[in-house]
């Protein structure tokens, strides 16, 4: 795994879980990050729903990269970006009604998260297929991963459940303001500052003395 | 269901209903160009901008789909408009006001996948509006992104003297920031229905 030899597949898919992980390193995506993140299930959901466009974009970017003129290369990724969205947005309402009410127009939005037009920009445009796949899949679980670490805060400390499942006693007061907007902000500020102070931790590790 | 008059749609969508501190749209920017205070209202005025003439366009472009029967297309003709009114603008700007272009920089071309330009299309076509109300829609939601931003970039401009731990500084600062100013818009709850 020494940063000389020419990367692995496996090194690719690796990196999008924590070293490049796509919300807490590259700061990207943040709105679906915050707005579909007030229960633990609308997270995995949407965390899902991305990876699956992740994955499909990337593929097919990377199949036909030699064939797109560079100056339209961003709207060719884009328009290929919302048919796999628009595919997502009637496959969820066909599973689950209620889910494709709870997520509402951040479906749709996934077009514009900027996750997957940057893989596709700074990845896909430039890798042969297999290694683009292991990108995509590797950053849609960082992705989704990410998202649960919130979503599971959020619900367990705004509702007192988990998954729907309640774990305090009755006596339990909810701390609302955690499943509004403000809690979804507060979340990801904390959650920032623990992945700094672990990553800072892992650098003072490895420098030697 | 009588349709919402114009005042309070404004209000909602300015305040209320922010899109930035209640619906979480336009977050990106929201982070990244919340440095000055004059970026900033700059970066305020083109999205607004852009959502009007968004606004317009997708309006028709819902007529035309639902005459044709294909509301499938909806979010790659979104897409593709919003794209293109992007450059039309980009070029219009560079003609215009060179200072202009060159003080928003990389942002101008970055509002293309500002989900606060595609939220707006989507949620106007939800909610079913005429194009009076379409276009007053657009012009709060303007109102409201470039209010939270110019109130971002007045907070972060203090805190750039403000003595904090290096832990701190950075993103999960700006994001408590956020969140301290979402709970302030929760004040506005209930002011427009």
């Amino acid at each position: 795994m020494s940063s000389s030899s020419p990367p692995t597949t496996t090194d690719e898919f690796i990196k999008g879980l924590w070293r490049e992980n796509p919300v807490f390193v590259q700061v990207l995506g943040m709105c679906p990050t915050l707005a579909v993140t007030n229960s633990a299930v609308n997270a995995v959901a949407m965390g899902l729903a991305t990876t699956f466009v992740l994955v499909m974009s990337n593929l097919a970017i990377s199949a036909i990269r030699r064939f797109v003129p560079k100056q339209v290369r961003i709207v060719t990724y884009i328009l290929l970006i919302a048919t796999f969205v628009t595919v997502v947005d009637y496959a969820i309402a066909a599973i689950s009604l209620p889910l494709h009410k709870a997520l509402g127009a951040f479906i749709s939005l996934i077009v514009v998260n900027c996750i997957i037009l940057g893989r596709a920009e700074a990845f896909a445009g430039k890798n042969p297929i297999l290694p683009s796949l292991a990108d995509g899949l590797g950053m849609g679980i960082g992705f989704t991963g990410a998202l649960l670490t919130l979503g599971v805060v959020r619900e367990v400390l705004g509702m007192g459940t988990l998954f729907g499942v309640a774990l305090f006693p009755a006596a339990f007061q909810p701390w609302v303001i955690m499943v509004l907007p403000a809690g979804g902000f507060f979340t990801l500020s904390a959650w920032m500052l623990v992945f700094n102070a672990l990553r800072r931790r892992q650098r003072a590790l490895s420098e030697p003395a | 269901m009588t349709p919402e008059p114009h005042w309070q749609i404004l209000l909602n969508s300015a305040l209320v209903n922010n899109f930035v501190l209640a619906w979480f749209l336009g977050i990106c920017p929201f982070l990244g160009v919340s440095n000055k205070v004059g970026t900033a209202s700059r970066m305020g005025a083109a999205v607004t901008f852009v959502m009007l003439v968004t606004a317009l366009a997708t309006w028709g472009i819902n007529m035309l789909l639902d005459t044709v029967g294909a509301p499938y297309l909806r979010l790659i003709a979104f897409i593709a408009v919003i794209a293109s009114t992007v450059q039309l603008v980009e070029m219009f700007i560079k003609k215009t006001s060179p200072a202009l272009f060159k003080a928003l920089g990389i942002f101008l071309p970055l509002i293309t996948t500002n989900c606060a330009i595609l939220g707006l299309a989507l949620l106007q076509t939800n909610k079913g509006y005429d194009l009076g109300r379409a276009i007053i829609f657009a012009l709060g939601s303007g109102l409201g992104f470039t209010l939270a931003l110019v109130l971002m970039a007045g907070v972060r401009e203090r805190l750039e003297l403000a003595d904090m731990p290096d832990l701190v500084k950075g993103t999960a600062a700006s994001l408590a920031v956020a969140g301290i100013l979402s709970v302030a818009f929760m004040g506005f709850a209930g002011l427009g229905s």
